[in-house]
């Protein structure tokens, strides 16, 4: 085996040119496999990361559009009733006790924060003109805890709104630049009631996502329940983050079943997210393979072209007591090792690719707060791609090898 | 003296493009330390002889004793593990492999066979090429050595690991007369000295009848084994 090993690596250095191609098929090959699952992953994560900025795992309100049973089935379930076009009933679409569920979700060990929310929408006057904005009333510590508000507060402070009877409001970066205000201002809120509260700005936070900066408005519950006129018991929607997302699917369905509220997990409700994460990543898988097939042949043909020049070599080797599958080891030596060193040549090749790409300057415009591409360095793409690189240069050693093993050396040398 | 070479009922075909009998019936035998050489036009079948008594060959019926060892239906590895520790070939190509020095091609079958440490495969083989005088291109990658040169080395290789026979094919083929009757000198010491059984196969006449024993074949069979 040892000595397999070392006429293999004479007769790399032999050739410095033709190993070096050979080699550098295979560097490209899992450079770009690193690059692109990088990109595709950072990006993937990104618009995950994006959209958790701004959207619980899960939501809890009340549908009113929800179907129910039927008075009549209700009655008379042994009998077939049939009932044409059944309405949703005339209800307020508040949750009932919503403060007592808020307090047992924060009781349940897989939660990491349940917030109360009441939302209205509201029209705010910027001199003859109307800025269309949205006033969420939170439990401003819970929110922070899922959105780390804390961060994302540019100027000012949320402190005000801990206290229930405050006028304070936060407002969007977005919406403060429409209305051109600073902190410390007061901003007059139309209600689609009609009712017009004066409420004062404490702070202006940015989550980084034009559309959601541009519209929404942070206030205590209490000030959103005296704007929508609504009783202190009053809310509409409960926001719930997991310690583990992937629990939130199993989750929301136990949670609607015990409150027989409308429960709705993250990636049901960003159901295209997941579809283009899917894509995506058929994207990546096809053209790695792509590039590792070419690679592979590039193998196989170079190994083919060298046992074709080394027949003679073979056969000496065979009359002087080499057997096939010792002949066969010296191939395959030369397959794994030009796929052992091109792999890691492709592995440095993949991260400064990665690196740089990092480092370019990406504009996404006022849409979404992105300075350069996310890229993600796993380590594992790293491992992942050595282990194909040598999987690949193996196989496509094999077939040659097995070639040179099987020449029969009475007919070349007896030419 | 004891037999080195027992081959009995020594029959071979070829099949392309028509059924042949390239060999019929043969039968002899070479003792230690005979220098023999088979001699015949060309393709009367002596080199194929050759390559069958080589083990390299299998596809023929008859019998292959070597050393009192019978090689007649062994496994080509068990094959391959005999030839390197029991057979040496010189060939009328040297067949030399180009990416090594001649120390390396010289010591490439010993190294296989694995009976020594690499230290000791180094000197044997060191002691090889002085003994054919080139040690002076132990260091040199034999394609830049001379035919005469090459195929010393050639027989050195062949050497290394002390067979049992050495065999030749046209081994002074390609050398012109004064190589040739060093390479002949060399053969002759082998035997004489070191009492080297060697077969060769040749078209040289007066190499043929400066050996011990002369084989002749003619279609096949032979025709005198004096």
């Amino acid at each position: 085996m040892k000595l397999a090993f070392e006429i293999a690596i004479t007769h790399l250095l032999a050739k410095p040119k033709q190993t070096l191609v050979a080699m550098l098929g295979v560097t490209f090959g899992i450079g770009m496999f690193i690059t692109m699952m990088s990109m595709m992953t950072g990006l993937n994560n990104f618009t995950d990361e994006l959209t958790l900025r701004i959207t619980p795992h899960i939501r809890m309100y009340h549908d009113v559009a929800m179907s129910r049973e039927t008075l009549l089935d209700e009655l008379s379930p042994q009998t077939m009733n049939v009932v044409h076009h059944q309405k949703p009933k005339k209800e307020q679409n508040r949750l009932k006790d919503g403060f007592q569920i808020v307090q047992f979700l924060q009781k349940q060990p897989e939660v990491a924060a349940a917030s109360p929310r009441v939302t209205t929408q509201a029209f705010c006057n910027y001199g003859p003109v109307q800025i269309n904005a949205n006033v969420m009333g939170v439990d401003i510590a819970q929110e922070n805890k899922m959105f780390k508000l804390s961060e994302k507060i540019k100027a000012g402070t949320f402190d005000p709104l801990l206290s229930p009877n405050s006028d304070a409001i936060l407002i969007g970066r977005g919406l403060a630049k429409k209305l051109n205000i600073l902190v410390g201002d007061r901003l007059n809120l139309t209600t689609p009631q009609g009712n017009v509260f004066n409420l004062k700005v404490v702070g202006i936070f940015a989550m980084g996502i034009g559309t959601y900066d541009d519209v929404n408005c942070y206030a205590h519950i209490a000030t959103v329940q005296s704007m929508l006129q609504k009783d202190k018991r009053y809310i509409t929607e409960i926001s719930i983050n997991m310690l583990d997302l992937e629990q939130a699917d199993e989750f929301a369905q136990k949670i609607q079943k015990t409150f027989k509220y409308k429960t709705e997990d993250f990636s049901t409700a960003n159901a295209t997210i997941a579809v283009g994460k899917a894509f995506r990543n058929i994207l990546t898988a096809t053209v790695s393979a792509t590039l590792l097939l070419v690679a592979g042949f590039g193998i196989y043909n170079i190994l083919n072209m060298t046992i074709l020049n080394k027949m003679k070599d073979i056969a000496i080797l065979k009359a002087t007591g080499f057997a096939a599958r010792d002949v066969m080891a010296i191939f395959m030596i030369e397959s794994v090792l030009i796929g052992f060193f091109g792999s890691l040549l492709g592995l440095l090749m993949g991260f400064g690719l990665s690196y740089w790409i990092a480092t370019l300057p990406f504009d996404a415009g006022n849409v979404i707060d992105l300075k350069h591409l996310p890229i993600n360095f796993n380590p594992l793409f790293y491992v992942v791609g050595i282990i194909f690189g040598m999987m690949t240069t193996a196989l496509a050693g094999y077939f040659p090898s097995r070639k040179g093993g099987k020449i029969d050396p009475v007919r070349i040398l007896r030419g | 003296m004891e037999t080195v070479l027992k081959a009995s009922d020594i029959n071979k075909y070829f099949y392309d493009p028509v059924k042949f009998q390239v060999l019929k019936e043969l039968d002899f035998e070479v003792k230690k330390g005979e220098f023999v050489s088979i001699v015949g036009k060309s393709g009367c079948g002596k080199s194929t002889l050759l390559y069958i008594l080589s083990t390299m060959d299998t596809d023929f019926e008859g019998e292959l004793e070597i050393n009192g060892e019978k090689l007649t239906k062994q496994k080509q590895n068990y094959l391959a593990r005999f030839r390197n520790e029991h057979i040496g070939f010189v060939f009328q190509f040297h067949y030399l492999l180009p990416e090594f020095t001649s120390l390396q091609n010289v010591m490439i079958p010993a190294l296989k066979l694995g009976k020594y440490s690499r230290q000791e495969v180094e000197e044997r083989a060191l002691e090889k090429l002085k003994l054919l005088g080139v040690e002076e291109q132990a260091h040199k990658l034999t394609s830049k050595l001379s035919g005469g040169q090459q195929q010393r080395v050639a027989i050195a290789r062949a050497l290394i690991n002390d067979p049992t026979i050495i065999m030749g094919d046209e081994p002074t083929g390609n050398l012109d007369k004064k190589n040739t009757e060093n390479v002949f000198a060399i053969f002759k010491e082998l035997t004489q000295t070191y009492h080297q059984t060697i077969i060769a196969v040749t078209h040289d006449q007066d190499f043929a009848h400066n050996s011990d024993r002369i084989i002749e074949m003619s279609d096949g069979v032979i025709l005198k084994a004096n």
